[in-house]
């Protein structure tokens, strides 16, 4: 069976516009929450949102001034530099990952400029791919999801790599969404904390090349599943069911266990049933006393971006065998015992655990392995 | 190589089953021809009436494809093209006017196309692999092989695959079940015979 590498990849973020830089700046605590004000209207939230002067800068700097809306050039910039240097295209595949994609078009009647299968078609012209791209959407866990597959696809044979990129934008349409919920945080969100009060929203473009290819610094996806947890459409599952599911089986396909893992970057939103679920479905796992972090704290929650934003940063983590904090904890607010980290720490990490959760109860499970 | 066991078309007030007309309803209105089969197909599940219309078709789609089904481990893969743009016009209607900024969260839980994915899982108890992809058309190419990996890698023994279309009360389904033994061969010609059905 063919094996699928992780290779170079890139975050546009409000943390920095290089996955070095967004590692650097998590590393150093840094945040890109603030208190905005996301139209005239309405009340001040707690966002991250991508400097707007900083990103027309990057934007003239690629050349990318056409039409195109904003989300389309944040993800051809997020893609930019992994495929600058190809020559050929032919046997890659590309897929997209987007929640809402250009949603903020529907507020002026451009129901054609939201169409996000369009949005993916220009990215493939842009640079050069020859077959249609493959487009996840699939709420939440999306980004993650999008590794899962493009690992699927290459084991199958059908292309020698991919290229993943992973984006959403904050918007009104998605934040009196959340808002409806009342599970929007009045603070800069804080996963795993007992002062926890929900999510803050936020934006980033992450590109990830993956491919069959072993490299001296790749690491490997070696299991993964998104299992359903067939209960609830927009409430967590209580039993961690799904999630838990996709936990066992993913360590099934390894060939590994509980015991191997030495991290685990969680999705974390910080509403008070997801993080519960988390660590519910972490114990039911024996993954109680291994290491967690949720990046939530840093970047908001991107939505479609945030399984992919949060695995590639998880794995700068396994080259460089640094355990990141999860920024915005201080004192456990689960019913279950789990290992939050709130300093940084050295750690030879051979085997990591990603995981994501989302709204329709869908759940992903990621184990990464280098070696 | 898998097989196709049945597929499902539900289209012009009518639900095609293996090329068969099983049902045609007296309403060219979707919700009120959705109604008409839900009670023809006699289902007592009061959620089936809080559902926005993509929901409720790909639910009804796979109510048929699944009667009588006792397997547990059933893949579902749906697929269209507009996402949920059929409730983002209506959650985006009603934020347009600012008094109305916290709408509903039952109407906004609809505007991701994977709920579909939720409520039939929830209805089939199927706690198993799924995925919601959107294109311009059914990517018969890439979602062949992708279901042939599923089962043969022991991710799912079957798989429910749909292709979705609603917007503004336009709608198509068809839906097809892959599996180790059928009544057509799981290949690329056959696939979109179904989803041109």
């Amino acid at each position: 069976m063919k094996q699928a590498y992780i290779h170079e990849s890139n975050i546009i973020s409000p943390l920095g516009f290089t996955t070095d830089e967004n590692f650097e700046a998590v590393r150093a605590g840094k945040t890109g929450i603030q208190k905005l004000k996301l139209n005239g209207i309405l009340d001040e939230v707690f966002i991250s949102s991508i400097n707007e002067d900083q990103v027309e800068a990057l934007f003239a700097r690629l050349s990318l001034t056409s039409a195109s809306s904003r989300i389309e050039k944040l993800a051809i910039a997020a893609l930019f530099p992994l495929i600058q240097d190809r020559k050929s295209l032919e046997n890659s595949l590309l897929i997209v990952s987007a929640t809402k994609g250009n949603v903020k078009a529907l507020a002026e009647n451009d129901t054609e400029a939201s169409d996000i299968p369009t949005l993916a078609k220009n990215i493939a012209t842009y640079f050069g791919f020859q077959k249609e791209p493959l487009i996840v959407s699939n709420a939440c866990v999306s980004g993650l999801m999008a590794l899962s597959i493009a690992k699927r696809y290459l084991q199958l044979g059908l292309f020698e790599d991919a290229y993943i990129v992973a984006f959403d934008e904050v918007s009104t349409f998605v934040q009196s969404g959340f808002n409806s919920f009342q599970a929007v945080s009045s603070e800069a969100c804080r996963p795993y904390d007992q002062d926890r009060s929900g999510v803050s929203l936020g934006e980033a473009a992450v590109a990830c090349h993956v491919s069959t290819e072993r490299q001296s610094d790749s690491v490997r996806v070696a299991g993964d599943a998104n299992i359903n947890d067939a209960n609830h459409i927009s409430g967590p599952s209580r039993t961690g069911e799904g999630l838990f599911l996709s936990i066992q089986k993913a360590l099934d396909e390894a060939q590994l266990r509980a015991e191997n893992i030495d991290y685990i970057v969680g999705h974390g939103t910080a509403t008070i049933y997801n993080d519960e679920m988390e660590a519910i479905a972490f114990n039911r796992a024996d993954l109680s006393t291994v290491p967690l972090a949720s990046y939530k704290g840093n970047y908001g929650h991107t939505l479609g971006a945030s399984g992919l934003l949060e695995c590639v940063l998880l794995v700068e983590c396994m080259r460089r065998n640094l355990l990141l904090p999860s920024k915005g904890f201080q004192v456990l607010g689960t019913s279950q015992p789990i290992e939050v980290l709130t300093a940084e720490r050295k750690c030879d990490i051979r085997v990591a655990l990603k995981t994501a959760s989302g709204f329709g109860g869908t759940n992903t499970a990621i184990i990464l392995s280098k070696d | 190589m898998q097989k196709i066991s049945q597929y499902i078309a539900i289209r012009d007030n009518r639900v095609l089953w293996n090329d068969n007309v099983v049902f045609e309803g007296q309403s060219s209105d979707f919700k009120d021809f959705a109604k008409e089969l839900y009670q023809h197909l006699e289902i007592n599940y009061p959620k089936f009436y809080k559902m926005d219309n993509l929901c409720k078709l790909a639910f009804l789609a796979s109510e048929i494809a699944l009667t009588n089904n006792e397997e547990e481990d059933i893949a579902l893969l749906f697929c269209n093209k507009e996402g949920s743009l059929d409730s983002d016009l209506q959650h985006q209607k009603l934020i347009s006017n600012i008094d109305n900024f916290y709408p509903s969260p039952a109407l906004f839980v609809y505007t991701l196309p994977n709920i579909s994915i939720g409520e039939v899982s929830i209805r089939h108890q199927l706690k198993s692999e799924s995925m919601f992809l959107l294109a311009d058309r059914y990517q018969s190419e890439y979602i062949a092989p992708y279901c042939e990996l599923l089962i043969n890698s022991s991710k799912a023994n079957k798989v429910l695959c749909g292709w979705l279309k609603m917007i503004n009360g336009d709608y198509q389904a068809n839906f097809y079940l892959v599996e180790p033994e059928g009544i057509l061969e799981h290949n690329i010609e056959n696939i979109d015979q179904i989803i041109n059905k």
